[in-house]
């Protein structure tokens, strides 16, 4: 058994080295920032100090349960009260404690101090199963979702499938920071409660719908970092990634300069009038990342889990107009189908909207514009 | 039959025997674990290796939903009400219980409570898949319709479990023997008694944070919706002050099976009984100001994440004491290693494994990783499966014989110990360092490098799972017949329950109280 053999070999280089237990992937990682490096010399300093206790009164338990056999003629002594060892065994542990207390209280202040003195402010959004990054000081905001390849996999039955892609780890679109920034995080969420996680930064920190939760770090080193969701969230909790890319300051205001462009050329989408190809080719694009994960890409959905087909619905087949309402304003009966005319450009609504219409044999032959989303959401 | 036993099915439909009543307990919780083991087996499965391959998201969250639901409430609680049932009684020198119709009223409400539960597992639109937590608004707004079931099936629970505790508190405060004095009786009553004061303290607040779901999600109220001017946090906060009571809740009834046997077993008296008592007390009075800890990353005030921090650190205190008395009971005693003693041994140095990981995640600053990885699974597996479980089995087979009449084989017994022993440990012990790499709690699916020590556990819960099916052969062939036991049981045993009654106990015990000096 391999991986019995694995784990009896990891355990132990855990009592050989650390170096190598950390590269086993056994331990906390210290992360890239101060913070997390403080963060994992308490993490050890208090494992050590539950490893020596536990030492001793393991040993304790073991040689008395060798040395005071029965059967090695062993004949119970009468003692059972004894107020001087009562005391020092209740004063030593609240000693050690006030041990630990001190350097975790020293951290946590850390931690916590305000972060109005930041270079870089995001708000990051939590949706049932992505996240928003809004670079609110300029001027343009983003979904990030599951990347697709680690999509495609999840019911391969090719394990090969899963390989090299980063699997469930990997994103469509990365938050990006600059290094050596201070960057605050200002989380909230637009359904369920998330929790936004970055191990090698030690920032996690629920995002809560009706709450504006902060946290910040400085990454004092260029790469890519990742983390998951950290709160059950509903169906798709597992499959939501955070991927952060630390950038020079260069790097990061030609980034920037990008997202603004992009942004920009998404407001000029709205006012055009779209081909029905552009439209379907747009839409599945925008279904498959936002709308697949519940009416599944044969838009045949989940019934049983209460994801109704759009395959031949009621809706996708029927008036304009009430397609446009629910897509734009949610259901009012069931609150999985959230309000994504607060999420999706006029473009996007009219793209996916468009390809619901058509794909699949629906084949109304319906092509929305941006205009007909703009009317619509009054 | 002198002691007019009724007989067929009415013996248990009507019964208001304590003896009775006590062992539909045992039966009821020793049911429901395998259910809920059942699906424990299909989590570890789908985690087997990366990818979906058995079922879908939607079902692994309903599974570890009501798994959790189930182990917490429908076996670890019905087993200690199953002990105390049977024990108290005899170990106070009382006939029965002080209210027995209520007592038949508590077991009957248990198997309606979970039959409701588990009916929504064959709904449509899913059944409850938020978590055993269930986080507003997951679990209002977002919530399957089965969730009023479950809201159903929980005021059932606590009003059973409510019932129950009023019960043993009546029943040790009135009616001990002449002469045992509070600081006489076992500590196995002692601890029930306390945890019977954090039930009745705690089941209401349940009853109360399910009965604002109820409202929000039928009457149009906004408790927990902030869209309404409503509040997420403040379900977590009523909650987890229910909540975090309840792991004492299901706890100290451990510790007091575990400090009726180590003495037994080590053939000397218990080292520090009124320490032992003080510190029980000191443990459940500190569970009512720590529940935050459980929410460190809501993002509290700075002062409220210290006062949680330094209050919980705290709770290490009385539990060192506890498993230091432990440790000095065993020390120079005169040893035997039967099953029940193993089962204590064992969780003497496993829960206090869950305890130390529980005294890593008090610090606040570092809780903020370990805070819903599989780290923080580990630790409460540890201290619920080889910390509650292993405890219910001591006490079973500590116990088995004086019930029966009967002993239970003692080789299979040994044989469960040893295989439970290492597979449990096989099943949690890697999930620390699952934790500890990042992998969070609650997905169906997971990145590559979480593969080995997924595969490990979920190898050791097939075995860990399978081998209590050997357990539930011991005792039904225990109950069945075996070597006569003798009325005091064990060499070392003392107590009302082995000195003065005959083994099996007899259907009516102490009709007149016995002088306790």
């Amino acid at each position: 058994m391999s991986v019995l053999l694995r784990t009896i070999k990891a355990l132990g280089l855990m009592f050989v080295s650390t170096e190598l237990f950390a590269a086993a992937q056994m331990d906390l990682t210290p992360g890239v920032t101060e913070i997390s490096q403080d963060v994992y010399d308490l993490h050890t300093l208090i494992l050590w100090i539950c490893v020596v206790i536990g030492a001793g009164v393991f040993g304790v338990i073991f040689y008395s349960m060798f040395a005071h056999r029965k059967s090695k003629g062993a004949v119970a002594a009468n003692f059972h009260d004894n107020m001087t060892v009562e005391v020092l065994w209740t004063v030593i542990p609240f000693l050690i404690l006030i041990g630990m207390a001190i350097p975790a209280a020293q951290t946590l202040i850390k931690m916590e101090s305000p972060a109005t003195d930041a270079d870089v402010t995001i708000k990051i959004t939590g949706y049932q199963w992505k996240w928003n990054y809004d670079y609110m000081h300029e001027g343009f905001n983003f979904f990030s979702n599951l990347a697709k390849s680690s999509k495609d996999a999840i019911n391969s039955t090719n394990p090969k499938d899963r390989e090299g892609i980063n699997y469930l780890l990997d994103v469509d679109n990365r938050m990006v920071i600059p290094v050596g920034k201070k960057v605050r995080f200002l989380m909230t969420s637009d359904d369920v409660i998330h929790s936004w996680w970055i191990p090698d930064f030690a920032v996690k920190k629920d995002a809560i719908p009706g709450y504006i939760n902060e946290a910040w770090t400085v990454v004092p080193k260029e790469g890519v970092y990742r983390g998951q969701c950290a709160e059950l969230c509903g169906k798709d909790h597992g499959f939501m990634p955070i991927v952060v890319e630390v950038k020079s300051e260069a790097d990061y205001a030609a980034w920037v300069a990008e997202k603004k462009g992009a942004a920009a050329a998404a407001a000029a989408g709205d006012s055009k009038t779209w081909t029905m190809d552009e439209l379907m080719a747009k839409g599945k694009s925008v279904y498959d990342a936002s709308c697949a994960g519940c009416h599944m890409a044969n838009g045949a959905g989940i019934p049983a889990a209460g994801f109704p087909a759009l395959k031949d619905s009621a809706i996708a087949k029927g008036p304009v107009a009430a397609h446009l309402d629910i897509v734009i304003n949610g259901s009012k009966v069931n609150p999985a189908m959230a309000a994504y005319g607060a999420q999706m450009s006029d473009a996007d609504l009219a793209a996916v909207i468009t390809y619901e219409r058509n794909a699949w044999g629906n084949n109304t032959g319906d092509a929305v514009q941006p205009a007909d989303v703009k009317a619509a959401r009054k | 039959m002198s002691d007019h036993k009724p007989t067929g099915i009415g013996r248990w439909l009507f019964s208001t025997n304590h003896k009775d009543i006590g062992t539909m307990y045992l039966w009821f919780s020793f049911i429901m674990l395998f259910i809920g083991g059942g699906m424990a087996m299909i989590i570890r499965a789908e985690l087997y290796q990366p990818g979906m391959q058995l079922v879908d998201p939607d079902f692994f969250n309903q599974m570890t939903t009501l798994h959790g639901l189930i182990m917490v409430f429908g076996v670890i609680m019905p087993a200690f009400v199953g002990f105390a049932n049977w024990l108290v009684p005899m170990m106070i020198g009382a006939p029965d219980m002080a209210l027995p119709r209520m007592n038949n009223m508590s077991f009957w409400i248990l198997p309606f409570a979970f039959g409701t539960l588990i009916s929504t597992l064959f709904m449509e639109g899913s059944a409850p898949n938020f978590g055993w937590t269930f986080y507003a608004p997951l679990s209002t707004t977002y919530g399957p319709p089965s969730t009023d079931y479950f809201i159903f099936g929980v005021h059932l629970m606590g009003i059973s479990s409510i019932m129950g505790s009023i019960n043993v508190i009546v029943t040790i405060l009135n009616m001990r023997a002449p002469g045992m004095t509070l600081m006489k009786m076992p500590i196995f009553v002692w601890t029930w008694l306390i945890t019977a004061f954090l039930l009745i303290a705690v089941m209401p607040v349940l009853a109360g944070v399910v009965t604002m779901m109820l409202t929000d999600r039928n009457f149009g109220t906004s408790f927990f919706e902030a869209a309404g001017g409503g509040d997420p946090v403040m379900f977590q906060h009523v909650f987890w002050f229910f909540g975090h009571p309840e792991v004492y809740i299901m706890i100290l009834p451990s510790f007091g099976i575990i400090s009726q046997i180590v003495p037994t077993f080590a053939r000397k008296k218990l080292f520090g009984y009124s320490s032992m008592v003080y510190a029980t007390a000191s443990i459940a009075i500190l569970s009512f100001i720590v529940w935050a800890h459980h929410m460190y990353t809501v993002g509290m005030p700075l002062a409220g994440e210290l006062f949680f921090m330094l209050a919980t650190m705290l709770i290490a205190v009385p539990t060192g004491v506890k498993v230091f008395n432990w440790t000095a009971t065993m020390w120079k005693g005169s040893l035997t290693f039967e099953t029940p003693m193993l089962f204590s041994v064992a969780f003497i140095i496993l829960f206090t494994i869950g305890g130390f990981s529980g005294l890593m995640m008090s610090i606040t600053p570092v809780d903020f990783q370990y805070h819903d990885t599989y780290f923080i699974v580990a630790h409460f597996h540890y201290v619920l499966v080889t910390g509650a479980l292993f405890a219910i089995f001591a006490g079973a087979y500590y116990w088995l014989p004086k019930w029966t009449g009967n002993m239970y084989d003692e080789t299979l017994g040994k044989v469960h110990f040893w295989i439970s022993l290492v597979s449990v440990n096989v099943l949690f012990f890697p999930m620390h360092f699952l934790g500890l790499a990042g992998m969070p709690r609650r997905i169906p699916d997971y990145a590559l490098q979480f593969t080995d020590f997924n595969q490990m556990a979920s190898i050791g819960a097939f075995v860990f799972g399978g081998i209590q099916l050997l357990f539930l052969y011991i005792v039904i062939k225990c109950i069945k017949g075996g070597e006569k036991a003798s009325d005091q049981v064990w060499e070392g045993a003392e107590g009302l329950e082995f000195e003065q009654l005959a083994s099996p106990a007899p259907f009516h015990s102490f009709d007149t109280p016995p002088q306790v000096k």
